[in-house]
């Protein structure tokens, strides 16, 4: 087969959800930092979002599956630590959708400024971690609503 | 082999994995949900680091032992880990407090560590510590909120805070590979940040209305696995149990 272009491969991965938060996409979480041709082997660089999260695994196989799914056969994945993912490479898209979806986006503050669901401004923390490494536990006090918050690093 | 990088990745990795396997023992425990949760991810993300500090030890060595091959098929002589990290849970304020002396030291080493000559290890240095920085932030405030809440709570943590005051000078420890270490740049001399830990620890059991144990008395033996206490052994019969009676185990 002829090789895809280079764009046509990140509008590939832009439709790869993340396996813990689905309602974006592994682009718009920011972690795929590279995408290039080695002669025919097509190299894919990725981040990870906390040393230990546990969907990396299976990140790496859903990028595989994807880009195999397109036809592509020889794919090197390759892990990069450094510099270490921050929430400021989350695209305006990524969050977008995730307040859509429930979720408040990470602010500078260290905090979300307004609940996701009633847009009311008077929130406290539960906690500091949530479901995954990347999110805290929030609550609305004006919906009464918990909700998560995607941490800000 | 650069054998003095590679102890100093496996002090720095089996510190993490340690700890990590120690914090993981409360997963379905905690005394409230948001607290099981919050030692889980602490638990994960120390789990994550001890990934990077022993597949570097793994590729210094270059023997072809890779990360998984150091946490589960050495026993306790061969661990580098301090004495503190091994000590055992006891009740949730003892864990915390444990915690905190651990973040408090691996927070500024990780901020020393982010200018190492070392590329791997600064870019390791990098990724950690903006965990580590989370990791301390909670076990500080759960500190001053347990050390300054009760009477009850408050007793718990004074005595939390003797019994593992005696493991604190380790951390601290001085020999041959931590000069060669520091020589060439890759690492502070572990004494060099004892004044900056001394008082952060200073302010924040102020604030906690705990005293310090005067004396800087230490237990000594981890770091260099020339004196591990029984507890590590304990442990390791559980950590390493399912690799060890079937080797090569693949999933
Ligand atoms: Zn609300």
């Amino acid at each position: 087969m002829t090789r895809a272009t280079i764009d046509e491969v990140w509008a590939w991965l832009a439709e790869v959800p993340d396996p813990e938060i689905p309602a974006i996409s592994l682009v718009d979480l920011g972690i795929i930092r590279a995408v290039d041709w080695d002669g025919d082997t097509l190299a894919v660089t990725v981040t990870p979002t906390y040393s230990g999260c546990p969907a990396t695994s299976l990140i790496n196989f859903e990028i595989e599956r994807a880009l195999r799914e397109h036809g592509v056969e020889k794919i090197a994945l390759k892990r990069q630590i450094s510099p270490p993912w921050t929430t400021d490479w989350l695209s305006e898209e990524g969050r977008a959708k995730l307040e859509a979806y429930g979720i408040a986006p990470p602010q500078p503050a260290g905090g979300p400024d307004k609940c996701p669901h009633c847009g009311g401004t008077n929130v406290e923390r539960i906690s500091q971690f949530g479901s995954t490494p990347c999110k805290a536990q929030w609550r609305c006090k004006d919906c009464l609503e918990p909700f998560d918050y995607f941490k800000c690093i | 082999m650069d054998t003095a990088l590679f102890e100093f990745c496996l002090r720095m990795g089996d510190n993490t994995l340690v700890l990590g396997h120690r914090v993981s023992e409360w997963c379905g425990h905690a005394p409230v949900l948001e607290e099981d949760i919050a030692l889980a991810n602490t638990a994960l993300d120390l789990i994550g680091q001890t990934q990077f500090w022993l597949g570097l030890a793994g590729e210094v060595e270059g023997k072809g032992r890779d990360a998984d091959t150091l946490a589960f098929r050495r026993d306790a002589w061969d661990f580098r880990s301090v004495l503190l990290v091994e000590q055992p849970n006891g009740d949730f304020g003892q864990t915390m407090m444990r915690q905190f002396l651990f973040d408090a030291w691996q927070s500024l080493m990780l901020d020393r560590l982010k200018d190492s000559s070392d590329v791997r290890v600064k870019a390791i240095a990098e990724k950690a510590s903006k965990e580590v920085a989370y990791h301390l932030d909670r076990s500080r405030d759960t500190v001053v909120g347990l050390g300054d809440g009760t009477a009850e709570s408050h007793s718990r943590m004074q005595a939390a805070l003797d019994k593992l005051y005696p493991y604190v000078g380790e951390l601290f420890g001085a020999d041959e590979i931590d000069a060669e270490i520091a020589e060439r740049g890759i690492a502070p001399l572990p004494a060099d940040l004892r004044g900056a830990y001394d008082a952060l620890i200073a302010d924040i059991m102020a604030e906690a209305t705990l005293t310090i144990p005067d004396s800087r008395w230490t237990h000594t033996g981890g770091r260099d696995g020339t004196r591990h206490s029984e507890h590590l052994g304990h442990m390791l019969t559980e950590m390493q149990w399912l690799q060890r009676a079937y080797p090569d185990a693949r999933w």
